[in-house]
């Protein structure tokens, strides 16, 4: 699960131009993460055995997520330490393959993508880098003995998928409703335990150049009040915009 | 000079417009280092080498058509293997996915095939010496990140409608090769391709796309939505989550961070207060026009054109004035 400020803040771009500016910023996990800890859990109380694993990836504040993750029902988490979380999906997959590798897992979840970056690459890649079967952007799940069938969304469609376990799965928002962490749960999430290591990143081979704010819309944002704007509207979208 | 490559997406045996997008890339990648050729790769039932042309249409050279009767629906191993050995026998200095539902999939296991990194949900990308500058919305869309891309090939996914298709024919030799793994060994199979939409265009198609929120009070007002995107005749319709999740609309029309991420000429939001999840969606459309009630809603803050008042008011003299206005073309 990865670690990502709140989305609702207004953000600033620091001096260097290339990152956000630190202060005010908030830190949760990211939703869709949330929604694939919901899906383990459910699984794992559904078949009576076995425990789910977290894994984050980032720096010391990474382990306040962990601990969320744990009072939500997680039984253990691993911190992969790193500075902080390379924009490089591959070089996190490296670092995360690293760890997976010959944990004996039944299921491997993401989000469908972090809400920071929005890239969702880094399951997929942990998949190729480990060779098992992935779905990915996961909005119905059904598991059985050793396979799965789901339902991924398209543009205007959706497509149903059968995948056998071993496998990555990335989960889409709206599969399961995530639970709350209960105060019990808090309580006990201070007793579990937390490993932490060293990340195995890969090579960074996609870095960040800059960052900016999106340009200011230079429309007049504001044609007019109730449908005596329509004709103006229509107007412009031909003139300016051509769209019409 | 370098060749590139474009993956051409198609469903149902029908080439998507991100497919034409993403030759339309790679074509401009090509130019940019002097010219080389572009390379297409398509993959479907047998009869899919029927689309090849239209490829050329777009600045294809060469075509390359995989035709196998398990390849009817999207096998994302088979695929991923295929295209992976295409571009690693090709020499590619780029190649170019669409962020579609289908190429977000795809794109990944192709680059990690591949030992290479991969720039996700690009906007606008430029080859500086052997590198590509990439740029990305994140944090819901509200900063936009240059991206450093370094080593070859350089695997782009474009986000779709970001980059308009340009017609550049070309007479793309076309050419038949089988898959890069036998379909039967797939582990994973899609097994079903449920239409949701009836019409022709959807979100992942249509050049313009008209969006309601919950400003439209019940899910039976969508009909003054649909009639819009008629008018137009070449819109989709979307929604925000509020009115998916209320089931006035199927899930799979949700544009926002939870649903689509598009990139239109022409947005038209109505009845949206623009929440940020629904923003991270559509803010890079090209021309974005808002209706809605409240003049302080956010979705004016990223309209280039706005009318407050009343929907069930504007709407169907909107939809009468853009009908007219085809009409007199």
């Amino acid at each position: 699960m990865k670690r990502v400020p709140d989305m609702e803040l207004r953000f600033a771009i620091a001096p260097d131009r290339k990152s956000l500016e630190p202060s005010g910023l908030k830190y949760d996990m990211s939703d869709f993460d949330g929604y694939a800890l919901e899906v383990a859990l459910r699984l794992v109380e559904k078949s009576g055995a076995g425990e789910v694993v977290l894994i984050s990836l980032g720096p010391d504040g990474v382990q306040e997520t962990l601990r969320k993750g744990l009072a939500i029902g997680a039984a253990r988490a691993v911190h992969l330490q790193a500075a902080d979380v390379p924009v490089d999906g591959f070089a996190v997959a490296h670092a995360l393959a690293a760890e997976l590798r010959g944990g004996g897992y039944d299921l491997i979840l993401f989000g469908r993508m972090a809400t920071d970056t929005a890239s969702g690459t880094v399951g997929p890649m942990v998949a190729e880098l480990l060779g098992l079967p992935c779905v990915t952007a996961i909005s119905q799940l059904d598991v059985a003995e050793g396979s799965g069938t789901a339902r991924r969304d398209l543009e205007g469609a959706a497509e149903m998928v059968r995948f056998p376990m071993p496998a990555v799965l990335s989960i889409d928002e709206g599969i399961a409703r995530p639970r709350l962490a209960t105060l019990k749960g808090i309580m006990a999430a201070k007793k579990k335990p937390l490993e932490v290591k060293p990340a195995a990143l890969g090579e960074a081979r996609l870095t960040v150049e800059a960052m900016a704010l999106p340009a200011e819309r230079s429309g007049p944002r504001f044609l007019g009040e109730g449908s005596d704007a329509v004709p103006e509207l229509v107007q412009r979208l031909r003139t300016e915009a051509k769209v019409l | 000079m370098a060749g590139t490559f474009a993956f051409a997406e198609s469903r149902n045996g029908e080439l998507r417009k991100v497919g034409f997008e993403a030759v339309t890339a790679a074509r401009q990648a090509a130019d940019a280092s002097g010219g080389g050729d572009v390379h297409a790769l398509i993959v479907g039932a047998p009869g899919i080498a029927a689309q090849a042309d239209a490829l050329g249409r777009y600045g294809a050279d060469n075509v390359v058509v995989v035709e196998h009767a398990a390849l009817e629906r999207y096998s994302p191993e088979v695929v991923a293997a295929t295209a992976a050995e295409r571009i690693r026998s090709g020499q590619y200095r780029a190649a170019f996915f669409s962020a579609s539902a289908q190429g977000r999939d795809l794109a990944p296991r192709v680059a990690a095939q591949l030992g290479v990194t991969l720039a996700s949900d690009v906007i606008a990308f430029e080859l500086q010496g052997d590198d590509v500058l990439a740029q990305h919305p994140a944090y819901t869309g509200k900063v936009i990140v240059t991206l450093r891309l370094t080593g070859v090939p350089a695997v782009l996914s474009l986000r779709p409608g970001a980059l308009t298709a340009v017609e550049q024919p070309r007479s793309a030799r076309i050419e038949q090769a089988a898959p890069a793994v036998d379909p039967a060994s797939a582990r994973v199979v899609v097994t079903e391709l449920l239409q949701q939409t009836a019409t022709k265009l959807d979100l992942g198609e249509a050049p313009v796309i008209v969006s309601g929120g919950r400003g439209l009070r019940a899910a039976e007002h969508f009909k003054l939505v649909e009639d819009l995107a008629a008018a137009f005749g070449n819109a989709a319709v979307g929604a925000t989550r509020a009115v998916t999740d209320d089931g006035w609309r199927p899930a799979t029309d949700q544009i926002g961070q939870t649903g689509r991420l598009v990139s239109p000429d022409l947005y038209v939001a109505v009845g949206i207060s623009g929440a940020i999840q629904h923003l991270a969606g559509m803010r890079t459309a090209k021309t974005i026009v808002a209706i809605n009630k409240d003049k302080d809603a956010p979705i004016f803050k990223v309209a280039d054109y706005g009318i407050v008042g009343d929907l069930f008011e504007i709407m169907p003299r909107l939809t009468d004035e853009v009908r007219k206005a085809r009409g007199s073309r």
